[in-house]
């Protein structure tokens, strides 16, 4: 690869939190790049961006391929934008497994809002994390919201029931069903039917809709009698290709905000969502330099002769590797 | 009985000669693949023999030429009677310099015209619309109104010659100007004959010219048949076309398969609007591609010919003979030529047009060995021309019809492919019919699938492309390539707003307003489109006037 | 241990023409060598590509055009990308394009055009070896 040309317009790396408080797109999606390689870069600019963040509100968009997701979200999009508010939006696609590679072809069905100074579009590649989004999408979520975006939407990959993570980070999240595809069934059994607040049923103008809405609507009810859920999801009728059920849809949105603020619900999850993340955010940091260390002298490769050969077994290995640790980091911990 | 004694014997002696002879010379030097293939992924045998044609029955299977099933051609004395209509492509930049090559085609011995409109005409914007920026004139010519279209007949009889136009989405609009042009010539409707792609499903899946969604799409194709049926009975009004969908990557067979679900989809529109079978289906023809594989392509237009009758009379009871016939103009392969050693190309295309003319076609463009390169030159296209006239006049496929009937190899390929037909056709089915399985991504995600693994095997040199991964050479750059003209679209937006200034003002808004209401109605839109192109409403104005109706149409993309 | 690098790189077909076969043949086959590949679309305008470029932080733009429009569009791309203050995104063309104009194209600051037959292997190279740090 060539090596970089000094330019006078090359981001500095100070001024990125800067120009993104400012409103360029263009720092922010150079933060969103550093996010996702886990580059040191990104560190001090997130410091200065927290503050300034969570002022947004975050809408979640799953259920499996084939649902009409992108097309829903790009019409909600325009209904939302015709209220006055700013959208970020974030379409998450699945990483090859095999190549490391991705299409990322949401963003294809969102075209008219290319233009949209008020509508910013990233597409993600999960890179091998699993539950539906990238293991970054949170902290992009942050960047978006200081960039000045009043909603944020996620697109996730929404392939199987175990795509549940976005609770980690949305308020509200949808579950889009489609009627014929089998989702009646397979939601009924998943973990789908407990994460959803608003379900929507897209191609509702197809055979089945009626009986899916039928199917779901008892669901629902049955759940917030025999669980006690206190939130009654609503079911919202929509064909997102002709632009119908949007405004019912954002109607709804806008109702489980108010629940959630009026309950005081939305600082509870927002507490328990702060608490996971930052755990998260530790137990990846700390995960990462102990393994850079052991990677980097090569003792992880004696470990692991050493373990395959029967020579030492996993256990004690790992308790010798933490109390080192911990001896470097610092006077606290408990000792083997 | 005996004959199925003597099928045993067969069968012994095949497997003699297999373990004999073949496995002594196999031992000395090897077959050069393991695996032979066709270029559509149909396995090909060393031999084929009776064995493989065991259950061919000759009236049932194949029957005679203009008879059900129609394998063996739609017409008594094919070309014995008269040649296929050497139809080739052409039209770019202006409506005179097209008018000029048009001529030429014909003085040269064409019998019948081709029209290619630029992309701002097919997708229906005018010339000085934003989106035509860069645009106009490139692929074809510019038509904004019917002063172009005058222009692009200029002196030519439409009473005369047939005209072939290759348009979709405002295939209405196009068709309206052309009959206005024919009133002006003094030629009666029922002496017009051409004929319209109007094809938008396959817009959907393979091409991209498509404008508004498909139900209100249906609406405009099925209007067009409707009109044309009752007043224009010698234009064929619907092109159903598999050309782009082999061009985009499909098998033979896919082409086959999806573009006669694309027709059964448009029967049953005409069926639902109350239509009867055999008042129209006699009009609707087909547009098939032609690569190089000769064998293979005579059998898959062999299957499909048998298939699609078996269609009409069967799902849709057609009784009229007609009504069963598949009809078809052939383009040989574009996609096959290569941008090196553009000369190998006239090879290309001469095997080509030999197998759409074994394979019984109606008519037939042929590429220009410098289409890879750029829109093909005037000497190119005279080749072109003289390929198919070299092998009318000098191969001998057109003195008798369907010779490669009862060679074991084509029946056999011809029963393999209709079987994949059937098999496609009643996946569809399944999936709730056409629409259905396009929404669904079905159709566009098999066409890449096949894309993808031609594009392996080409790269992975276990296909060979004389001159792309085998016998290539340096070679110097092409000259004398044609250069479009890049002030077309200046001239034709300087055009409009004259049209647009000098027009009657009046008359125009009240045909657009008539034409607005009649849309929003059951009513048939013809008449209507007729009316505005009259008061020179141009293509864009037209196509605006649905927009705000029906929507732009913008489908999902499937990588 | 920080993330693999991924190149990001747009593929788009600005213009009115429908033939997205090549692209969407090479939108797959860079994913597959490894790169996360924004697939546009059809009927993309320069400033849609840009946009997307921007947004998405592009290290490469791919462009196809088989309907001559390659003169007009492609510079076009190169400039809005310039104005934008996105130098050094690397934009590549393919297609039909005539030979005689690729020497044109280059100096509009278009790095290579791939002509129909071109390797694919080849061009994956082209732009892991010249995409920026």
């Amino acid at each position: 690869m060539i090596p970089d040309v000094e330019r006078h317009s090359a981001l500095m790396l100070t001024d990125v939190a800067g120009e993104i408080l400012k409103g360029s797109p263009r720092a922010a999606a150079r933060l969103i790049t550093w996010l996702e390689n886990e580059d040191p870069r990104a560190f001090p600019c997130m410091e200065a961006l927290f503050p300034h963040s969570g002022r947004a509100y975050v809408i979640g968009i799953t259920g499996s391929p084939g649902a009409g997701k992108s097309t829903l979200t790009d019409k909600l999009t325009q209904t939302i934008r015709s209220s006055g508010l700013t959208v970020g939006i974030i379409a998450v696609d699945p990483s090859s497994p095999f190549t490391g590679g991705a299409v990322l072809g949401d963003r294809v069905r969102m075209s008219q809002l290319s233009l949209d100074p008020g509508v910013f579009i990233r597409s993600m590649a999960t890179r091998g994390f699993l539950g539906g989004m990238a293991r970054a999408t949170g902290e992009v979520v942050k960047v978006l919201d200081a960039l000045g975006k009043d909603i944020i939407l996620i697109e996730t990959v929404g392939v199987g029931q175990d795509e549940v993570d976005i609770i980690g980070i949305a308020d509200t999240t949808c579950v889009v069903l489609v009627p014929g595809l089998g989702d009646a069934i397979q939601s009924m059994k998943s973990g789908i039917m407990e994460i959803a607040d608003i379900f929507v049923i897209n191609k509702s103008d197809h055979l089945g809709a009626d009986q899916l809405y039928t199917e779901v609507t008892t669901r629902v009810e049955q759940d917030h009698h025999i669980k006690g859920r206190p939130w009654l999801a609503p079911v919202v009728k929509t064909v997102a290709v002709n632009n119908e059920g949007m405004e019912d849809l954002w109607e709804r949105i806008e109702g489980h905000r108010r629940y959630l603020k009026a309950s005081g619900e939305f600082m509870q999850r927002r507490r328990e969502r702060t608490g996971r993340e930052t755990l998260r955010m530790i137990h990846h940091e700390i995960f990462r330099l102990v393994r850079r260390r052991l990677e980097d002298t090569g003792e992880m490769e004696r470990l692991v002769g050493e373990i395959t050969d029967r020579k030492r077994d996993p256990y004690s290995v790992m308790k010798e590797v933490l109390s080192g640790w911990l001896k470097q980091a610092g006077p606290t911990g408990e000792a083997s | 009985m005996s004959e199925d004694k003597s099928l045993e014997k067969l069968k012994a002696a095949k497997e003699k000669w297999e373990q004999g002879s073949v496995q002594k010379t196999l031992s000395k030097a090897p077959e050069r693949r393991k695996v032979f293939t066709s270029i559509s992924d149909i396995p090909v045998e060393r031999l084929y023999t009776p064995l493989d044609v065991a259950d061919l029955d000759y009236e049932r299977d194949l029957g005679f030429p203009g008879e059900y099933p129609f394998t063996r051609g739609v017409q008594p004395t094919m070309y014995r009677g008269r040649f296929w209509t050497m139809r080739q492509y052409a039209g770019f930049g202006s409506a005179r310099e097209s008018n000029a090559r048009y001529r030429y085609l014909l003085e040269q011995g064409q019998t019948g015209l081709s029209v290619a409109f630029d992309l701002p005409t097919q997708a229906g914007y005018d010339s000085d619309h934003p989106l035509s920026m860069g645009e106009v004139g490139k692929v074809g010519v510019a038509i904004d109104s019917i002063e172009d279209m005058r222009v692009l007949f200029d002196s030519i009889p439409l009473d005369k010659v047939t005209t072939s136009m290759t348009i979709n989405a405002p295939a209405t609009v196009l068709l309206a100007m052309y009959l206005a042009i024919a009133e002006e010539q003094g030629v009666p409707f029922g002496k017009v004959g051409g004929t319209v792609q109007n094809d938008i499903l396959k817009e959907i899946t393979v091409r991209g010219q498509y404008i508004y969604p498909p139900k209100p799409s249906m609406r405009l194709t099925v209007d067009l048949i409707d009109y044309c049926f009752k007043e224009v009975p010698k234009w064929n009004s619907i092109s159903i076309s598999g050309y782009h969908i082999r061009e985009a990557g499909s098998t033979a067979g896919q082409e086959m398969a999806f573009t006669l679900a694309d027709g059964i989809a448009y029967v049953q529109a005409c069926v639902d609007r109350g239509m009867a079978v055999d008042s129209f289906a006699p009009r609707l023809s087909f547009f098939f591609n032609s690569f190089t594989n000769v064998l293979e392509e005579v059998a898959k237009f062999r299957a499909g010919r048998r298939y699609w009758a078996k269609v009409m009379k069967e799902r849709f009871g057609a009784k009229d003979p007609r009504s069963m016939m598949m009809r078809y103009h052939v383009q040989t392969g574009g996609v096959t030529l290569t941008a090196q050693q553009p000369i190998n190309n006239v090879v290309r295309v001469a095997l080509q047009a030999y197998a759409a003319a074994l394979g019984g076609c109606q008519s037939l463009h042929t590429n220009s060995y410098d289409e890879a390169l750029c829109l093909p030159t005037q000497e190119a296209v005279t080749v072109a021309l003289r390929t198919q006239q070299i092998v009318a006049e000098e191969s001998g496929a057109a003195d008798t019809i369907d010779p490669l009937a009862g060679c074991y190899f084509v029946e056999a390929m011809t029963d393999r492919i209709e079987a994949e037909i059937d098999d496609y056709i009643k996946k569809i089915d399944a999936m709730g019919g056409t629409l259905a399985a396009i929404e669904q991504g079905f159709v566009q995600k098999e066409i890449q699938n096949s894309a993808y693994r031609f594009q392996r095997e080409i790269e992975s040199g276990e296909r060979v492309y004389v001159g792309i991964n085998k016998y290539t050479m340096e070679e110097p750059p092409p000259a004398n390539l044609l250069k479009v003209d890049m002030s077309v679209g200046e001239v034709e937006a300087a055009k409009l707003k004259k049209l647009r200034a000098e027009r009657d003002a009046g008359k125009w808004k009240a045909a657009l307003d008539h034409l607005r209401e009649v849309s929003q109605s059951e009513e048939n839109v013809m008449p209507a489109v007729i009316e505005a192109v009259k008061a020179r409403a141009t293509v864009g104005e037209i196509c605006d006037v649905w927009r705000g109706i029906y929507g732009e149409y913008r489908p999902k993309e499937f990588v | 241990m920080a993330q693999e690098r991924k190149i990001k790189i747009i593929v788009a077909k600005p213009g009115l023409d429908g033939h997205d076969r090549g692209a969407k043949l090479l939108a797959r086959i860079f994913a597959e060598a490894g790169m996360e590949v924004v697939y546009t679309g059809l009927r993309q305008t320069p400033e849609m590509i840009v946009e997307a470029a921007l947004q998405e932080d592009a290290d490469v733009v791919g462009l196809s055009s088989l309907s001559g429009v390659h003169n007009y569009f492609f510079p076009r791309v190169v400039e809005l990308l310039r104005e934008k203050g996105l130098d050094d995104v690397l934009v590549v063309g393919g297609g039909i394009i005539p030979l005689e104009d690729v020497d044109g194209l280059k100096s509009a600051g278009v790095k290579a055009i791939f002509g129909p037959g071109t390797d694919t292997n080849a061009i994956v190279d082209f732009i892991k070896n010249n995409v920026r740090n």
